[in-house]
């Protein structure tokens, strides 16, 4: 069937056309607006314009990297370009791309609410994610240049450099109030609105995820919200904090860094997971092996992915007691990771399996969660950790983790929602080649950095030793392909959203409640009161019977 | 890999190739596993899925021989590290200074130089200052690194008994140009150590007080 709507119920205008405020349409219908599939859709367009920004100085990066000395920017560029890289991916990209576009586009949908709990807080949300990153393009416009500290603005470094590291500074301190909004209410609203007949454990694994990260996000942010007020009142009043010129300590400064800013790895990496528990049934037809394990997985990680900070800082010079301590709880904290991701790969087994684009950046996701997960144990090592601390190696390993896993989560929530949300469909063939390229082009980028790590390539280098220069060239030629393989993702994306053909009510055969729906979705999301009977990766109709059209 | 350039370079590329070794039997394993599946069980050979139950039995199976390869990979890391804080008394003391963007060299007796020279075999210490942000003090080839801080004394230790010139790099970002904070480490014969050493003092004015036989 190829309506949008329920067999016996009529197709009504869905929230591309209902707005909820004075304005029917237009722009002002639209950043007004309270419904949270509006405020997903403003998200997602904001959040694709940084992307594609920091996607472009990541590009420039690589190409100056081509060849030692200067290539096309000088070193100061090269500086700010690595530094605007991190900030934009990392604040206005990776944090918010799962759970602000996708969690609030259909974590409501998902149990069975008509609305988040604060609509207009969560509106609030995006404004300040957009002044945010307004502040970030702003750092780059006033004299005196964009900052050069990179993301981590280090003391004391960052407190003497005479760019502008201030804008840098209030963007990410406005950032982190979006993103404590933001888990605010998903907090509650799944505490709240949940449909009476959803209890915790018929919950969608992607609700579970995001439940854990919205605790990070709440928890954690705060506190990278205070350090960097701090350093802009050392900056500007000159208090002695962390500049040990002023009486400071810089070391204090990188531990409340990580406080916040390791957590944030999970806070960008847990909705992924969820999402990738949300794919997998739907693709294999089986109900999700080890539902439990996958969940209590995740509040493992957001537990004890807040007490591993300082291994970041095993060169810091530490207490040994210290490095024992971080290196352990670093070593544990890999187990829940790893049950997950055997829970996955048993899901698939004996399934029935249709390797759709959604599908194929999970299976991406996995492959490359592991590379990223194997070398971070390579990383929580100490005699290990002390060689490849602050080498390329690192860039590797956590892009493999970021990009390689949240970035191709994002791709996969892309090519597996975005029908539901625009009601039409992209070209599939299109973008199986665009998965091709994109993972071709992806590995052969990042591998090169863990070879020439290991052989003692620092990070954050401008200007490298001739004898680094192949693996160079090679991870230069793979961020040409990788972009190639973008521009015909998002291109076919973008093109199936506007013009392509209307999108089913369930094209993939979801089980949870937002397969339910219209497509796209109405105003308040629901006709009437979903049924929620069963849990959400029952595929018992298909096991039990043939195929069905429906 | 295993140059032994320096007494610690052996271990850990051992523990390291340990964890690599372990990692790319279970990364190819879960590739092939995901592979296998995708075609064996693709919805033209197999349109009708089985339901399997949750097995207690395998989930603690996947959770305890990780957590039991984990720690060991804990184990090697944290004995390899002890070894570097290991230091021993006999060390020779050199005063590493690091400013925006260079390295300079103070031995016992005075003598300052910006590039390393010490005798092979020769235990060094060196402790580490810097003048205006941090750095990190980095010789690859020896498998070791500290962060510089100008507010706190770090310190390290080599001991090398492989003649030749290594890299010494600055490992952590400190502006313009934190790429070029290069300098090197060079490992002598002990009779060369010595004349050197000699030599060197004499011309600055300062007497020698040590020879590469301080073992």
């Amino acid at each position: 069937m190829v309506t949008g709507a329920l067999p016996n119920e009529k197709v009504e205008p869905s929230y591309l056309e209902v707005s909820t405020n004075k304005y029917k349409k237009g722009l002002l219908s639209w950043i007004l607006s309270v419904d949270h599939k509006r405020i997903g859709v403003l998200y997602l367009y904001s959040m694709m314009a940084f992307f594609s920004v920091a996607v472009v100085f990541g590009f420039l990066i690589r190409l100056e990297l081509i060849a030692p000395g200067k290539t096309i920017v000088e070193a100061q560029t090269y500086n700010q370009l690595f530094t605007l890289h991190g900030i934009i991916m990392i604040f206005l990209f990776i944090i918010p791309g799962l759970p602000a576009v996708f969690g609030n586009f259909f974590l409501p949908i998902m149990i069975g609410a008509k609305d988040v709990i604060f609509p207009r807080l969560n509106l609030m949300s995006w404004y300040m994610f957009v002044f945010g990153g307004l502040f970030a393009v702003v750092s780059m416009l006033l004299p005196g240049g964009s900052a050069d500290t990179g993301w981590m603005f280090y003391v004391p470094y960052s407190v003497r450099t005479t760019t502008n590291v201030l804008p840098a500074l209030i963007a990410a301190f406005i950032l982190g109030f979006s993103s404590i909004l933001t888990g605010l209410n998903f907090i509650t609203t799944i505490h709240r609105m949940r449909h009476p007949d959803m209890s915790w454990f018929k919950m969608p694994l992607f609700v579970w995820s995001l439940y854990a990260t919205a605790w990070i996000q709440v928890l954690a942010t705060p506190i990278i919200g205070i350090t960097l007020a701090l350093v802009a009142i050392e900056r500007t009043l000159g208090v002695g904090i962390f500049d040990p010129a002023l009486g400071g300590d810089p070391v204090l400064y990188q531990h409340l860094f990580w406080i916040y800013s390791h957590p944030a790895v999970y806070i960008m990496i847990l909705p992924a997971m969820g999402l990738v528990s949300e794919i997998i049934p739907v693709f294999t037809r089986r109900s999700i092996f080890g539902y439990k394990f996958i969940a209590f997985s995740s509040l493992a990680i957001a537990f004890f992915g807040s007490l591993v900070w300082a291994h970041h800082m095993f060169t810091a010079g530490m207490s040994d007691a210290a490095m024992f301590v971080f290196s352990f709880i670093t070593f544990v904290l890999s187990i829940p990771s790893a049950i997950k991701v055997f829970n996955w790969i048993s899901t698939m087994y004996k399934g029935s399996i249709q390797a759709d684009p959604p599908f194929l950046y999970t299976l991406s996701f996995i492959f490359q969660f592991a590379i990223g997960g194997f070398t971070g144990l390579m990383l929580g090592a100490l005699s290990v950790n002390i060689h490849l601390q602050d080498t390329s190696f690192v860039v590797a390993h956590f892009h493999y983790v970021m990009f390689g896993g949240t970035g191709f989560g994002i791709f996969a929530a892309m090519h597996y929602w975005m029908p539901k949300m625009f009601g039409r469909m992209y070209n599939l063939k299109v973008a199986t080649w665009a998965w091709g390229i994109v993972t071709f082009g992806y590995n052969m980028l990042y591998m090169p950095l863990f070879v020439m790590g290991y052989l003692g390539m620092p990070r954050r280098y401008y200007d490298y030793l001739p004898e680094f220069q192949p693996y160079h060239v090679v991870s230069t030629v793979g961020s040409w392909i990788l972009i190639v393989g973008l521009i015909i993702m998002f291109g076919n994306l973008w093109i199936g959203m506007r013009r392509g053909p209307k999108a089913p009510m369930n094209p993939w055969g979801g089980e949870t409640l937002e397969w339910k729906v219209q497509t796209p979705p109405i105003l308040e999301n629901f006709h009437t009161v979903p049924d929620v009977h069963a849990g959400p990766y029952d595929y018992s109709k298909y096991e039990a019977k043939k195929e069905t059209t429906k | 890999m295993f140059s032994s350039a320096s007494n610690f370079t052996d271990n850990v590329d051992a523990v390291f190739l340990y964890i690599t070794a372990l990692s790319l039997i279970v990364l190819v394993g879960i590739t092939v596993a995901m592979i296998y599946f995708v075609i064996r069980y693709s919805r033209k050979r197999n349109p009708v899925p089985t339901h399997v139950e949750e097995n207690l039995a395998l989930e603690v199976l996947w959770t305890a021989i990780p957590l039991v390869l984990f720690l060991s990979m804990f184990y090697f890391g944290w004995v390899g590290y002890k070894d570097m804080r290991n230091i021993p008394d006999n060390a020779l003391q050199i005063k590493v200074t690091a400013r925006m963007w260079q390295w300079s060299f103070e031995y016992p007796n005075g003598l300052k130089t910006d590039t390393l020279y010490v005798a092979a075999g020769m235990p060094v210490r060196t402790e580490l200052h810097s003048t205006d942000v941090s750095h990190a003090f980095f010789i690859p080839a020896f498998r070791v690194k500290k962060d510089v801080y100008p507010n706190k004394v770090n310190d390290l230790w080599f001991q090398s008994d492989k003649v030749g010139r290594y890299d010494i790099a600055c490992a952590e970002y400190c502006g313009l140009n934190h790429s070029g904070m290069y300098t090197a480490v060079h490992i002598m014969e002990p009779a060369d150590f010595d004349a050197w050493y000699k030599a060197t003092s004499a011309k600055a004015g300062l007497q020698p007080l040590l020879t590469a036989a301080v073992k």
